[in-house]
């Protein structure tokens, strides 16, 4: 019996430890190793830290560092305000069926793939694009409008892009919380606010804190939005990466790039997790 | 009885003919293998053709990172096959006396596979050519750019699109008059003239509406009116020029820039045969006729013009007077190192202000 459960759980683990073994640690051990070492001259190659020195001291490379982490974190926090009111009211205020069809509603335009969605967004912001031509018509501008390729049309489209990854966990955590915890804090005299403030928003933290979790390594990591609504002056990491690897041919500099993202996408979620007074266990179980 | 034999015959028949057909996997650019060429090929030899659609820098990185394996021919320019042959020996010579020479235009045969020479190989010869210079709007910008520095007048200030790619360096170093590819030996030479054109370009930058990546996107802002003055292959004016008399490609003064496209065998490959087939097949001037009407570009095939499309012919000799031909500034082979200095200076370009 025992030897049974035992040739069971090696059954159900291999795939897992497969997975994790051959798509990223060895991947990512490979990659450690190209990012220390130097280029000497044709196919030759001197272990060196001179990649990272490189990143860590050109401007331009640690500007865009930042750059990313900022607009990432500023992605998720107005995604975070967009998408609490709306959980809410699919927790809390629609019922049965109407429910049902908000979530089904959230959940539509990511039938489609982001390529498409993005390039949606590219036809309702560009100059000949409908916002421009109705503005137009209506009197607002004498002008076409250009709407594209500046930080807030990026901006617009990350948050879009992970609407749906905030609104799931806000809503599974809402529906959980009792109504009657909340009409008893109006029974002992709060306000809406109170009420939002010591009731709602605390038991709805694990919630939050894994929508923004889930949303930070989302815009972080994308490549697609930053790109194309971003146009001219859209500088994301990312893009640096991929330049650097395809476009450059450098792999060793894009390496660098890449566990500088890793570690700095670890550091932002794991200050998160503190700055909530949080742990890993709490907000994943 | 006589059917297992017929069966069995049938079945070594079947068997002796895969042996000989093989899977020939094409890593070109978009319109060089069109469906009907295709079809034609498979269906003389017998072979298949997998064709995956790639530009430059995905074709080397993806060789690259295969050690030259997972295709069996590939098309990179003629000026990326010296250096990646060198850094990361992604290639295998090609045995030039299994190709039908006389179907290639001599001189351009001559020339590719002197600048795709390394220790003595021949890793390389042409296939299709063109170049980029300028596509205008004629109308609205025809008076004012002449030249790929005119990109940056006031006159056409929003209204301008490019590329953050060599061709534009290279492109604004000859505007401004540098010879950028006779300092490709001298990387101090070639490291001042670049930090030129980064200051030209960053002044520029208010100009410019978005720096495009993909052809069809700089299509769009050129079809929609958005974009009036850009920087772009031949064949994409002369598309444009179908739908809009007033878009065309212009040469710009200072020369328009000459790329080769040319035929190279990875290193890993493993249908040579079908690859020199695939060649040999694809350079007969009806066929490479047949590429031009769907790349837009004219190929490196002797006696092909013949059989081009008036068209298409008519739109060429309107770009390109006999002297704009002279002017045409062929690339040479990109020296090791020389991409690292245009990367920085493209990276800091993208991010000035």
């Amino acid at each position: 019996m025992r030897a049974e459960t035992r040739i069971g759980f090696i059954l159900l683990l291999t795939p897992l430890v497969l997975w994790l073994g051959l798509l990223i640690v060895i991947p990512h051990i490979d990659m450690a190793l190209i990012s220390l070492r130097e280029r000497i001259s044709f196919g030759v190659y001197e272990p060196s830290l001179a990649q990272y020195e490189k990143a860590l001291t050109e401007p331009l490379y640690l500007r865009t560092f930042g750059r990313t982490a900022v607009m990432s974190v500023l992605a998720t926090a107005i995604t975070l305000l967009v998408a609490f009111p709306v959980a809410y009211y699919i927790a809390k205020m629609a019922k049965g069926r109407l429910q049902q069809v908000l979530f089904l509603l959230c959940l539509i335009p990511f039938y489609v793939s982001e390529l498409v969605r993005t390039f949606g967004w590219m036809i309702l912001l560009r100059e000949t694009g409908l916002i421009s031509s109705l503005m137009q018509w209506v009197g607002l501008a004498d002008q076409p409008v250009e709407m594209l390729y500046n930080d807030a049309a990026m901006m617009v489209g990350l948050v879009y892009t992970s609407m749906l990854f905030m609104v799931v966990p806000l809503v599974t955590t809402l529906e959980s919380l009792d109504d009657s915890v909340i009409e008893a804090g109006y029974d002992l005299g709060g306000n809406g606010w109170s009420v939002l403030r010591e009731i709602i928003i605390p038991h709805a933290m694990p919630g939050v804190v894994s929508g923004c979790i889930v949303v930070f390594m989302l815009s972080l990591g994308n490549y697609l939005t930053p790109t194309m609504l971003g146009g001219k002056d859209s500088l994301w990491f990312t893009e640096m990466i991929y330049n650097q690897f395809i476009v450059r041919s450098n792999w060793e500099l894009g390496a660098a790039f890449g566990f500088m993202l890793l570690v700095l996408s670890s550091a932002i979620v794991w200050g998160m997790l503190r700055l909530t007074g949080r742990t890993l266990q709490e907000t994943m179980g | 009885m006589t059917r297992t034999i017929l069966l069995t015959s049938t079945l070594l028949a079947g068997l002796a003919g895969a042996a000989q057909a093989d899977t020939l996997r094409l890593l070109t650019w978009g319109g060089y293998a069109p469906d009907d060429v295709v079809e034609m090929f498979e269906e003389q030899t017998g072979h298949t053709v997998e064709v995956t659609k790639s530009n430059n820098e995905e074709m080397i990185a993806k060789l690259r990172a295969t050690g030259g394996g997972g295709f069996d021919l590939a098309q990179p320019s003629q000026d990326r096959v010296m250096g990646p042959q060198m850094e990361f020996g992604i290639y295998k010579p090609i045995d030039v006396s299994k190709l039908n020479q006389d179907l290639f235009i001599p001189s351009m045969l001559e020339a590719t596979m002197k600048n795709t020479t390394v220790n003595g190989d021949v890793y390389g010869v042409p296939h299709v050519w063109g170049t980029s210079g300028l596509v205008l709007n004629t109308a609205e910008a025809g008076d004012t750019v002449k030249d790929y520095t005119d990109l940056c007048d006031p006159a056409v200030a929003g209204k301008v699109s490019y590329r953050l790619k060599r061709p534009t360096l290279i492109g604004f170093a000859f505007a401004m008059g540098e010879d950028p590819f006779a300092a490709y030996g001298d990387e101090a030479k070639y490291k001042e003239i670049m930090e030129k054109v980064e200051a030209k370009l960053v002044e520029c930058k208010a100009n410019v509406k978005t720096y495009w990546g993909g052809g069809d996107e700089l299509m769009n802002l050129l079809r929609s009116g958005e974009v009036t003055a850009s920087m772009a292959w031949d064949t994409g004016g002369w598309k444009l020029n179908g739908d809009n008399a007033d878009i065309t490609f212009v040469a710009p003064t200072s020369g328009a820039l000459g790329w080769i496209d040319t035929f190279v065998l990875p290193a890993k490959g493993q249908a040579d045969d079908a690859a020199y087939a695939w060649i040999n097949f694809v350079m007969q001037p009806e066929i490479a006729a047949k590429i031009t009407a769907s790349a837009g570009n004219f190929t490196a095939s002797a006696g092909a013009d013949e059989y081009a499309e008036e068209g298409l012919k008519a739109k060429y000799q309107a770009s390109f007077p006999q002297e704009a031909i002279d002017n045409i500034k062929w690339y040479p082979p990109v020296p090791a190192g020389l991409e690292s200095i245009e990367g920085e200076v493209l990276d800091r370009v993208q991010a000035a202000n």
